[in-house]
């Protein structure tokens, strides 16, 4: 499915993470796993540190002192905010809304939509999409876009395909209309059918968390998780993500008649290095303009790691000048998306620590 | 240049990977160790093999990983 969009932009980000790191290496030690071995991983998937939420720290907690941190600094009106999408896989509640808490935490006024969107890794496109879809409306003039998981509650800590990568974070991205037309244009597919590769298999109401479903299961290669915890089927996404996501970009680009070099980026969504690297090969595209450093600084935080990746990596050309950036997520439902879009003088783009 | 026997040894030396027809279904390589040989033999043989490629049968025993070298261009 193909997406046009003119007259928005995007006017800040803002990564919030959790101040508590850890180490890949200090992880790796908690498993009956050789140290040589775990060496060659961090060279190969790029793991090395990720950060992640300590007690019970929500969603909702990191947005909003990332929200503090910008209506403090002046860097956004609290008034001015017309709607909040908050896209999340690990909500503060089922009911009501995170938007909604976030929302009422803040004082915003009532003349306004909140909408949560459950979505993972391709959550920054699919969130995108949805504000700019908003912003056609003329009642909405600015849009807070929140990127948010805290996932590593739902990964178990004895799962070494899991926890020493996992990363939690939130992203706020402020998107508003312009009077600039430059087109902008994106793409997206969902495949259900493999709704089952990327999961948390109890804790909604299919299968409800019980003492059966916490109880802790040997899954074989010396992980251990249960029922509540995440898990995924690591081989299957990995070769959905190389089958899809190359022909996916090849059609944005044509779509938008851009060829490969005039984009300045490809900021993609980060579960490992290798997986990058594999990606960037594939499409002819030179590795340094497709940067893979989010997973070894943060960890993979799920839909936050595109615009953490452009505040990581792009904060100071991107303040001060624009580039053309190809961003695309792919992950959970399945789902995988992409857009590509000029991004320029922002009136903020950093990252801060809860 | 490294044999493709000596690259599945470096992973793991325990294994004698000539005796085995399937080194996933027999224990000898976890989903970890697929990506570490990809990577070793990316650099071994200084080729980039597709993420598409990257498949247990593909590199399920010594003929199968001989079988996709030979895709790249190297006849191990």
């Amino acid at each position: 499915m193909n997406f046009d969009f003119a007259g928005k932009r995007i006017a800040g980000i803002l990564t919030v993470l959790p101040a508590n790191e850890r180490s890949f290496m200090d992880d790796m030690k908690n498993f009956d796993f050789p140290e040589e071995k775990s060496l060659k991983l961090k060279k190969v998937m790029g793991y090395d540190r990720h950060r992640i939420v300590t007690g019970e720290t929500c969603v909702s907690d990191l947005a909003v002192h990332g929200f503090r941190h910008l209506f403090d600094k002046g860097l956004v009106k609290p008034d001015e905010l017309d709607a909040l999408v908050v896209v999340t896989q690990s909500p503060d509640y089922f009911m009501p809304a995170t938007s909604s808490v976030i929302q009422g935490q803040l004082n915003l006024k009532h003349d306004m939509l909140c909408m949560d969107i459950s979505q993972g890794c391709a959550g920054f496109v699919i969130g995108l999409i949805q504000a700019f879809m908003m912003l056609d409306q003329a009642s909405i003039r600015k849009v807070a876009l929140v990127n948010a998981d805290v996932l590593s509650r739902k990964v178990s800590a004895r799962d070494k395909n899991s926890f020493p990568l996992i990363g939690d974070a939130a992203c706020i991205t402020i998107v508003e209309k312009t009077d600039d037309r430059q087109p902008i244009y994106a793409n997206l597919k969902m495949d259900g059918t493999h709704h089952d590769v990327l999961i948390i298999p109890a804790g909604g109401f299919r299968t409800p968390s019980t003492p059966e479903t916490a109880v802790v299961e040997d899954v074989g290669d010396n992980n251990y998780r249960s029922k509540d915890n995440l898990t995924m089927n690591g081989t299957a996404v990995f070769n959905f993500v190389q089958v899809e996501v190359p022909p996916m970009i090849e059609s944005l680009l044509q779509q938008a008649a851009l060829p490969i070099e005039q984009v300045d980026y490809f900021m993609f969504h980060q579960p490992n290095k290798f997986m990058l690297n594999k990606l960037a090969d594939r499409m002819r595209v030179p590795r340094d303009r497709m940067p893979s450093n989010v997973v070894e600084n943060f960890g993979n935080a799920s839909g936050a790691t595109i615009p953490t990746n452009i505040t990581l990596n792009l904060a100071e050309p991107l303040r001060n000048g624009t580039l053309m950036l190809c961003m695309a997520g792919f992950g959970v439902g399945l789902t995988w998306a992409s857009m590509v879009m000029p991004v320029g003088n922002l009136a903020f783009c950093e990252i801060i620590d809860y | 240049m490294k044999t493709v026997v000596e690259v599945l040894k470096g992973i793991r030396p325990e294994f004698d990977f000539a005796t085995s027809e399937d080194f996933i279904a027999d224990g000898m390589l976890d989903s970890f160790d697929v990506i570490t040989l990809i990577s070793e033999l990316d650099q071994s043989y200084g080729i980039s093999i597709a993420g598409t490629d990257i498949l247990p049968e593909n590199v399920k025993n010594l003929a199968a990983i001989t079988q996709l070298l030979r895709k790249y261009g190297i006849a191990p």
